[in-house]
């Protein structure tokens, strides 16, 4: 079960590492007695491809969904770029430059695949009440640049032709895709991807990787969840591993595939 | 005989398809099933009503005259408009004071139990303000035309008042649908009934969405209790008579589903109407019951389920 391979290097851009994209102090969240998030705390910087692993049942989903706005934490802050986003409506997170993909993939089935993405698309004028009545104009014009934007990335995820496809015929890698380029269709500047991988045929994980590598070299910051080793210490740095709701090791590929506790947790041990 | 049943169940039909489009979409985006919406449906008749009375004494009193064949004139359209939006604040007062400090900690049987004291508190009031006696927009009686002669199919009358309704219930129907198509709004709408927490997480700001969703409805169920009251009379129970229909209608579409509840309306309007001359006039409102029954029996998520189970 336990396979770390180090097949090809990514090259990292260590230039532009600086300062603190995404600062997690503390986070705890409880569901009933189940202590899903237990006192994390890390850092994500400016440019980087974190990683996050663990068991499953570790709780990086729930930490997930504490940073996005879906869980209100019971402890601890979230920053993201210098600003408390921990307790905020998902909406707010959203435009203050997170977006997220979801573990299993989840489009409005009966909308077009860009509909999907058009929705993804922040500060439209015309979601807002008033303004469809006072400033018709400035609508039309977000409208159709928001069309432009989310062509362009649906065309660089590679499901151009299936545009107008309602989402439901997508298979689920395609889904996948979907989700990253809904995701990246808000511009944001942090992205966080959970199990980009799961489900997704060989060809396309390729794809996904070089376009999470590509868009990570225009700017963007990435935290990604994944059970896929090779995928992850071939893309992520640093890794941040979980279990049992606790952040067990935090390093690069080498000192956490070397990390005793982390092998522990793994073989299905409790935490050292 | 027949095809005036169909025209007959049509003009009652469209009425309810209007009502239901209002109850389908706050079901689907608030989920919670909004008792109140038939006394929107009713205030919306009532404040026409008193609009009108505005602008006849406006137009400098006496009778209101009518446009071409029909029983009203421009006042009346005028009323309508102005009384739709009315209750359009009217819904958003109530969901202001109440479903939307409710539905932040409240479950749906919360809610709905509270749309319920919502609707009982409204129709006393309209009681209060209107009396219990029916009143009428118009006294200006109607000569129904001869649509298709008595020979074939045993004939069609209907009065210009009747196809008023039926036109402008098409065209709001239309209306509705391009909007929730073609719009950037409608696509938020849309988004957040078919999942709200992801509605969320793609940004979409729900608040604004849901006030769009009370606009609307409200609209809509203040121009359904506007034709009721023009092709029929005004009282206040109005609404509270349409509330099965409706409900019969929006379960049968599908709830959630805004085609559903035209066709359902529709259907409902239809089995009503058909209801007359098989089972007697007083039984009338015994048909959305049995079509509900039928439905919940046979395919409980109706015609068009919508939603992502
Ligand atoms: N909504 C919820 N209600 C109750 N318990 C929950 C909820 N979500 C997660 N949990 C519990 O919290 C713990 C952590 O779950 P979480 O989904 O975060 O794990 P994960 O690390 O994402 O696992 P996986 O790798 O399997 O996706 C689990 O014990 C789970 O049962
Ligand atoms: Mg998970």
């Amino acid at each position: 079960m336990l396979y770390f391979r180090y097949t090809r290097n990514v090259p990292h851009i260590a230039a532009h590492l600086s300062g603190s994209m995404l600062q997690i102090r503390d986070l705890a969240k409880r569901f009933g007695g189940n202590r899903a998030v237990d006192g994390v705390s890390f850092d994500v910087h400016k440019g980087a491809i974190a990683g996050l692993i663990g068991p499953n049942g570790a709780g990086k989903t729930t930490l997930f969904n504490c940073v996005a706005g879906l869980y209100r934490p019971d402890a601890g802050t979230i920053t993201l770029d210098g600003n408390r986003i921990d307790g905020k409506r998902t909406s707010l997170v959203h435009a203050a430059g997170l977006a997220r993909t979801f573990q299993i993939p989840r489009p409005f089935p009966a909308m077009s695949v860009l509909e999907n993405v058009l929705v993804g698309v922040p500060g439209q004028s015309g979601e807002r009440f008033w303004a469809n009545w006072f400033a018709p104009t400035r609508v039309a014009a977000d409208e159709a640049k928001a069309r432009e934007t989310a062509r362009a990335w649906i065309d660089f995820v590679g499901l151009g032709a299936l545009e107008q496809a309602p989402a439901r015929v997508l298979s689920g890698g395609q889904r996948k895709l979907l989700e990253l380029a809904r995701a990246m269709v808000a511009d944001p500047r942090l992205v966080l991807l959970d199990e980009p991988a799961a489900g997704v045929n060989p060809a396309l994980l390729e794809k996904i990787i070089d376009r999470i590598a590509e868009i990570n070299r225009r700017g963007t910051s990435f935290l990604i969840v994944e059970h896929n080793m090779d995928m992850v210490m071939r893309l992520c740095h640093p890794i941040a591993v979980m279990a049992q709701g606790k952040l067990i090791a935090f390093g690069d590929a080498d000192s956490v595939r070397r990390n005793p506790t982390v092998v522990e947790a793994y073989l299905g041990g409790a935490v050292a | 005989m027949i095809l005036q049943i169909i025209a007959d169940g049509l003009i009652v039909g469209s009425t309810i398809a209007l009502g239901a489009i209002g109850l389908t979409m706050t079901y689907s985006l608030l989920r919670f099933a909004n008792f109140a919406h038939g006394e929107f449906i009713a205030w919306g008749a009532y404040l026409a009503l008193t609009f009108l009375g505005f602008f006849i004494a406006l137009g400098g009193g006496g009778a209101m005259a009518p446009l071409g064949p029909f029983s009203f004139g421009w006042q009346l359209l005028a009323a309508l408009v102005a009384g739709a939006i009315a209750t359009a604040i009217l819904a958003l007062v109530l969901d202001w004071l109440l479903f939307d400090r409710l539905s932040a900690q409240g479950s749906a049987i919360v809610l709905t139990i509270a749309s319920f004291g919502a609707a009982l508190a409204l129709r006393n009031f309209l009681q209060f303000v209107y009396g219990t006696l029916p009143a009428y927009y118009t006294r200006e009686l109607q000569i129904a035309i001869h649509i298709v002669p008595r020979d074939v199919g045993g004939g069609l009358r209907a009065t210009p008042d009747q196809l008023f309704v039926l036109a402008l219930a098409l065209v709001l129907v239309v209306g509705l649908h391009l909007f929730l198509q073609r719009t950037t709004a409608g696509r938020a709408m849309r988004a957040v009934a078919h999942n709200p927490a992801l509605a969320r997480v793609t940004g979409i700001d729900v608040a604004s969405v849901v006030r769009w969703t009370w606009i609307l409805g409200a609209i809509l169920a203040a121009v359904a209790g506007t034709f009721a009251g023009l092709v029929g009379q005004l009282r206040p129970q109005i609404g509270f008579d349409l509330l099965l229909p409706l409900f019969a209608a929006a379960i049968l579409g599908g709830i959630g589903s805004v085609p559903g509840a035209v066709i359902g309306g529709l259907i409902v309007g239809l089995a009503e109407s058909a209801a007359v001359p098989l089972i007697g006039a007083e039984y009338r409102a015994a048909a959305a019951f049995g079509v509900l029954i039928a439905i919940l029996l046979v395919r409980p998520q109706g015609l068009f389920a919508e939603r992502a189970k």
